[in-house]
């Protein structure tokens, strides 16, 4: 899923500045697990733009701001109060946001930053260990990302600067590397790390993706 | 003398490592590598080191090599792509850089740009490969080059890397890929030199051993704490605290440890962070 966290409400109150109405959109699926666009956090910020002045005409939480269609459909059923509205501020990733931007005319704003595609450890726990890079190459590393999982992506094995088997970008990190040291020796398959590995085909993830399957 | 024949000729083999400057003032660096043109073997000029943006190593190192030193142009791998590392590298051999030594590179987020984009491109295996490439008039894409430029290909190590069988298996692919020599990380005490001397044994390449001059108490700490999983030595920390100057004591005790180890490896390679002033000094002393 996709790991959000809410933006600091001051830079909130700085977009908006000059413009009085919010309406609200949540979403019900990774920002509500992530707790940061769900009913509850949705009527919290609604009481708090309250507060600071600003007119909340109303608020909804879309199952998957997402899937486009559904909000438009979702939009379209709250029509009144979102014309009666100078901005809609939308507590989901940026995915989300923009389909509302794509359904609506009035300013849209994210409340939220999006961080990554993440793996949910437990409850509130979310680890990023794919990063969609187009061509996946984990079979030649004991099925752990270096990708996404080492700070510098290597591919070939670790740069040296792990401290006590940590990252030496953030030692709150493993050093990845140690991992996939240990994941492939203890599958005797360290002679698959001895080989020189490829440099990455960059030019699969090349953004936008635009995928239509089955057609 | 080239680098690359002061292995075949000399007992022992010295480099040093003097960064380009922080801005546009060569004059201080070409100071101080005028004071020990004759005297060492090759000189590293660093790639921005520690993600810290200085004058590119390339013009840097043109500079060395026309007033006669053999630069070792460091090329790492965090600011350019594919693209860029192969201008820069052809680039070299036309200006008559023979020595390139490759490596990662520290990551931005530890500079003092820590917001840039980090690249990371290809790592430092595959840009061996690709410079051994480039020699065989051919890019990384296949396409055929017009003339070819000639290096001599080197590396980095961190001899105390946990796992070591990790360490030997980059190493090794490194060697496949291309790389004759290699520098390694700092080494501050003849015990650990010596295990070292011992897990490489039989390991066909060419090593040049760290040496660090230690500048003060405080970069021992900050060394121990942040840098090293082998701490320094204790009593280098004590004599250098109860030093009236610690930065000459610090170079005093380095050039104590290369008398110490001028018999058991092939050569050493000396990174002066922050001090290249006390380079002939410790040349000096160190009776290099
Ligand atoms: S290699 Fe690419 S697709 Fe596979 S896990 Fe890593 S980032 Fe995801
Ligand atoms: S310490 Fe390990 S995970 Fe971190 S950048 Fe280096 S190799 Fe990658």
């Amino acid at each position: 899923m996709i790991i959000t966290k809410q933006k600091n409400f001051d830079e909130l109150l700085r977009m908006m500045d000059g413009q009085r109405s919010v309406f609200i959109v949540g979403c019900g699926e990774c920002a509500t697990t992530c707790r940061t666009g769900g009913e509850k956090e949705v009527a919290e910020m609604s009481l708090k733009l309250a507060e600071n002045g600003k007119t909340v005409t109303g608020s909804v939480v879309i199952n998957a701001p997402c899937l486009e269609l559904d909000t438009r459909r979702v939009l379209r059923q709250n029509k009144n109060l979102v014309d009666k509205t100078e901005v809609i501020l939308v507590l989901a990733c940026g995915a989300g946001v923009q389909a509302v931007a794509e359904a609506v005319e009035c300013s849209v704003y994210p409340g939220c930053d999006s961080l990554f595609l993440g793996n949910v450890f437990r409850h509130l726990y979310f680890y990023e260990k794919c990063s969609t890079c187009g061509e996946c190459v984990i079979g030649s590393y004991g099925g752990i990302c270096p990708v996404t999982r080492c700070s510098k992506s290597l591919l070939n094995g670790p740069c040296g600067g792990s401290v006590k088997g940590m990252c030496e970008v953030d030692n709150k990190k493993e050093c990845i590397w140690i991992a996939i040291y240990d994941r492939m020796k203890k599958s005797n398959s360290l002679d698959k790390l001895a080989k020189v590995l490829p440099a990455k085909n960059h030019s699969a993830g090349t953004s936008p993706g635009r995928v239509i399957n089955g057609v | 003398m080239g680098f690359r024949e002061a292995f075949d000729k000399k007992d022992f083999v010295v480099t040093v490592e003097i960064p380009p400057p922080k801005g546009a003032n060569v004059v201080p660096g070409i100071d101080i590598a005028e004071k020990i043109l004759g005297r060492v073997d090759g000189v590293n000029v660093t790639d921005n080191q520690r993600g810290i943006m200085r004058m590119c190593p390339l013009a840097f190192s043109h500079l060395l090599k026309e007033m006669g030193h053999n630069p070792i142009m460091q090329v790492c791998t965090r600011d350019r792509n594919r693209l860029a590392l192969q201008s820069d590298i052809l680039g070299a051999g036309a200006l008559g850089i023979e020595n390139i030594c490759i490596m990662t590179g520290d990551h931005p987020k530890l500079g003092d740009h820590p917001d840039a984009k980090p690249v990371f491109d290809i790592d430092s295996i595959q840009l061996i490969k690709v410079v051994r490439e480039l020699e065989n008039g051919i890019s990384m894409a296949g396409k055929k080059l017009d003339g070819s430029p000639r290096f001599f290909v080197g590396g980095v190590m961190n001899p105390f890397f946990e796992p070591f069988e990790l360490e030997l298996i980059k190493l090794n692919k490194k060697m496949g890929a291309g790389a004759e020599f290699f520098q390694t990380q700092p080494f501050f005490d003849k015990e650990s030199l010596e295990r070292f001397v011992g897990q490489i044994k039989g390991i066909d390449t060419k090593f040049l051993v760290g040496i660090s001059p230690l500048k003060s108490v405080k970069m021992v700490n900050f060394m121990n704490e942040k840098v090293l999983t082998r701490k320094i030595p204790e009593n280098i920390s004590k004599r250098i605290e109860s030093a009236k100057d610690q930065t000459e004591e610090g170079v005093r005790i380095a050039a104590e440890f290369i008398k110490n180890i001028k018999d058991i490896v092939k050569g050493i390679h000396i990174m002066p962070i922050g001090i290249e002033q006390y380079l002939p000094y410790l040349l000096d002393e160190a009776e290099i």
